[in-house]
């Protein structure tokens, strides 16, 4: 074997040229080439290009906590190749006796940037009572090594502001079908948007533990808690209004996707 | 042989039977004789089948499925060696559809494949195969159009040989392994695009760090260790018994297919896997079978307890029950989350006990691309490939020890591990995390290690004396690929004039499959070959996944340590983090497919073609 251990510095020459000779399709001498080339389009898109979806709402949940209890949603879905996609994500909360308080709606184009990454961008419109944003929105969606799910967002308002939102999500497998989830939120602001009641540096933190049973895996009802703080400046302007700067739920929520 | 009108008389005579016992032909029916060589089946120089849709039945549940002939395994055809046979299919569907002719040495325009050797069936249209048929042995048909083949479109082919066969036996039966599911294999392949490992309901867990249960047993640092490179050491299938059913014969394992023998007499079993995703681990318990053929070639004979058997591949085994009792034939899934069961049995009734499912394999660091030593999974740390290479098949080994292009950090450690410096137990206890596990200075320049690209195995080793997943430490003489060696001498004694290596990549988290980091539909340049170069070839496998490897109108001279009597493979399973070399004659002109045979992993983009030039009607 010394013809090939000796070419084993470059394992793949080029072939003879007898290789390239002739058509490039032969079955185009035998049947009708226009025939053919519809096949071959169709046969290339058949073997990789498929459009896949997902709706995947993460949390829906009960909050129960002093002074009220409430409700939060937090959803996405997407549809596109494998490198490509549109990508929407939506969360907010509210009180069963009011509306609700706060919520966004992104729309954003996804790009696999590496195996495991996803650079998106977009907009993100918010909605609720008082004053409210329209924000450009660049966001990294990444299975981090250890296998723990993080989302950072910057999101930069119609009157310049820069906010940021990095999220990390963990699934603790403590049964083929019982699942411990931590979760941590940071909201980070680069300036203080007082009519907003958010300061500048590290304005909120949100640390939560969710126990889901999936049933299937698109259906995992859920119980937990969930400690929020607003801190820094945006504690400040809370407790200013009279509100409190921290508080503790428990939650009942469903996990689902299809 | 006979006369179209004998055929259509035939086909009358089945179509009543087969509504005695709907949906099955003769010889996959339960309590079968087997299939004497003048059964009635379809057979003869002309033979009709039709394509189209049909209800099918199991485990008390009907889904849809798409039948030949109104049957799920499509009609046994019986061939002929030496001889042409016209082949008329209809189809009936509102797609287009195909029937590919598996490990057929046919002009490629006969190939079956839509895109690549002809335009496909269309829509209520009738296609004429001529086959010249110029080999023998255990074969199958299926689909190659869409996602068919999943939900019923494949059958056996059996073609006699012109000469006396060299194997003797007193009864044959054909064994159609399958995996079938309730669940379209559209909505499949989009679950898997959802969600990594999403049909795996044998994951490790926390809990499992306290129990005994086998399949639990890795230790916390080496969990974390996994975790931190994204990867799962409990990834064996992408597609499990959480929503497939394993059929022998079109039977689930309750209904028992049942093939009957005379004790004494030796028994033919043609084996063939016509699975969409499933790797199978056949046995009998208490019968020993003497593998004598292995996709379609016939080999000397190795007596085994068990084999597995990838997807697409076919083996033929003698067993030669001698007492009066019932015999479980064993499929197991290779990730134990199932198994197929038939029997053999003197007579109609009997049945035997059904083991119980072993326990689910670990992936180690053989399946990282590591020089590790054997795979760690399940305690299987018994040593085999030494075990295997004292056998004196060392031929494949020389390539094995080398590792590529020097990726490894802190290499020293590394020295240790190769050399049964592992504990037992499965213990990963001195493996060495820090090497780089993507470096693309180890793959050629010419693959792409972009975002379809997870892994890149860092020494891939020669794993053809492996017995497969989770059998290293099966208590049992297992097959390996080492223990092939083809009866009659390879044809082409030629040196191989060039080298080639074709990169097997994919990114489990996102589902993409392909060859040298391009998937298909990403407009790759065609592997070319010139007409009668002969070519030594090794695929790589850079993923975690094993891949049963197809080549269309050739065969592959699988490069096993048996110079001369390299066994003849029409598919070659590559498994996860190993290498394969096979030599090949191109001298089938044409284009021709090549793919991964499990049927999402080829949708995911992991197919080429391959040209050989120049044509028959070219001046040469």
């Amino acid at each position: 074997m010394g013809g090939i251990e000796a070419q084993r510095e470059m394992p793949n020459p080029p072939p003879p040229p007898a290789a390239l000779s002739g058509p490039a399709h032969a079955a185009d001498l035998v049947y009708n080439p226009s025939d053919m080339a519809t096949a071959r389009e169709e046969l290339r898109a058949e073997q990789g290009d498929l459009r896949a979806y997902r709706v995947l709402i993460d949390r829906l949940e009960t909050q129960f906590q002093e002074g009220g209890n409430g409700y939060k949603w937090d959803a996405q879905a997407w549809y596109g190749s494998d490198i490509n996609k549109l990508w929407l994500k939506s969360e907010g909360n509210g009180t069963y006796r009011g509306r609700v308080e706060e919520g966004d709606l992104q729309v954003l184009w996804s790009r696999a940037i590496s195996p495991y990454f996803d650079l998106q961008a977009g907009g993100r419109v918010n909605f609720g009572p008082g004053p409210q944003r329209t924000d450009a929105v660049i966001a990294l969606q990444a299975l981090m090594p250890y296998s723990y799910n993080v989302e950072a967002s910057l999101f930069l308002s119609n009157k310049g502001e820069l906010r940021s939102r990095l999220e990390a999500e963990y699934d603790l497998l403590i049964t083929q079908r019982l699942i411990l989830q931590p979760r941590v939120e940071l909201n980070l602001s680069a300036q203080n948007i007082r009519e907003l009641g958010v300061g500048a540096g590290l304005s909120t933190v949100e640390a939560g533990l969710r126990l889901r049973y999936e049933f299937i895996p698109e259906f995992a009802p859920y119980v937990g808690i969930e400690y929020e703080r607003k801190v820094g400046n945006t504690a400040g302007y809370a407790r200013a209004s009279g509100e409190d700067v921290g508080s503790f739920k428990y939650l009942v929520g469903l996990r689902s996707w299809f | 042989m006979l006369s179209r009108r004998a055929l259509l008389a035939r086909g009358a005579a089945l179509g009543s039977a087969a509504a005695l016992s709907p949906m099955l032909p003769a010889w996959a029916r339960s309590g079968t004789r087997g299939v004497p060589p003048t059964l009635p089946t379809l057979s003869g120089r002309d033979i009709a089948l039709e394509i189209g849709h049909m209800p099918f039945t199991v485990g008390g549940r009907t889904g849809r499925a798409i039948a030949v002939n109104g049957t799920v395994p499509a009609p046994l055809l019986r061939l002929r060696e030496g001889e042409t046979f016209r082949i008329a299919v209809t189809n009936t569907l509102d797609e287009v559809a195909s029937i590919h002719w598996h490990g057929f040495l046919i002009p490629f325009q006969m190939d079956g494949v839509p895109g690549v050797s002809f335009p496909g069936i269309r829509p209520h249209e009738t296609f004429v195969y001529e086959l010249p048929i110029k080999q023998s042995g255990t074969y199958w048909y299926h689909s190659h159009s869409g996602l068919q083949e999943q939900v019923g479109l494949y059958g056996p082919i059996i073609i006699d040989p012109a000469t006396p066969d060299p194997v003797a036996y007193d009864r044959e039966h054909v064994l159609v392994l399958s995996d079938w599911s309730f669940m379209a294999p559209e909505r499949i392949i989009t679950q898997l695009k959802q969600e990594q490992g999403h049909f795996n309901r044998n994951n490790l867990t926390a809990a499992g760090l306290f129990s005994d249960d086998p399949a639990q047993q890795m230790s916390l640092e080496d969990r974390v260790k996994w975790a931190k490179m994204r990867m799962d050491p409990t990834d064996i299938s992408d597609v499990t018994g959480a929503i497939y059913t394993y059929l022998i014969n079109g039977h689930g394992p309750a209904e028992n297919w049942t093939g009957l023998f005379r004790p004494g007499e030796r028994v033919r079993l043609r084996v063939i896997n016509s699975s969409a995703m499933t790797v199978f681990h056949v046995r009998i318990p208490g019968l020993r079978m003497t593998v004598v053929n292995a996709d379609g070639e016939n080999v000397r004979p190795v007596p085994v307890d068990e084999f597995q058997i990838s997807v697409a591949e076919t083996y033929d085994v003698i067993v030669q029950p001698t007492e009066n009792r019932a015999f479980t034939i064993v499929a197991e899934a290779v990730d134990r989350s199932g198994t197929g069961r038939a029997t053999l049995a003197p007579r109609l009734g009997m049945s035997a006990p059904v083991p119980p499912l072993r326990s689910r394999p670990l992936l180690g660091m053989d399946d990282m691309g590591m020089a590790g030593m054997g795979s760690m999974g399940s305690g299987g740390m018994s040593g085999m490939d030494h075990g295997s290479m004292a056998g004196g098949s060392m031929a494949g080994m020389g390539h094995a020890a080398k590792a590529r292009g020097g990726a490894m950090k802190g290499g020293g450690s590394m020295a240790g591990m190769g050399h049964g410096a592992m504990p037992g137990g499965g213990s990963m206890g001195s493996m060495n995390m820090d090497m780089d596990m993507r470096n693309p200075a180890n793959v050629p320049p010419n693959v792409d290690v972009g975002v379809g690209v997870d892994m890149v195995a860092p020494e891939p080793q020669d794993r053809t004396g492996n017995p497969g997943l989770g059998l290293e430490n099966a208590g049992h003489k297992v097959l390996t690929y080492r223990d092939l060696i083809a009866l009659k001498p390879n044809p082409d004694r030629r040196r191989p004039s060039r080298t080639l290596e074709i990169n097997l990549t994919g990114n489990m988290y996102r589902f993409m499959w392909s060859f040298d980091g391009r998937k298909f539909s990403d407009g790759v340049e065609p592997i070319r070959f010139a007409r009668n170069e002969r070519v030594r070839v090794t695929m790589v496998n850079n993923s975690m996944m094993q891949h049963p490897m197809h080549i269309h109108g050739h065969f592959m001279e699988l490069v096993n340590g048996h110079p001369g009597h390299h066994p003849l493979k029409h598919t070659i399973n590559v498994l996860p983090g190993s290498k394969v070399t096979f030599d090949i004659t191109a001298n089938n002109p044409g284009d021709w497919a090549f793919h991964c045979h499990l049927l999402l992993h080829m949708h995911a983009g992991m197919f080429n073609v391959v040209t050989v030039r120049p044509l028959d009607r070219e001046p040469a």
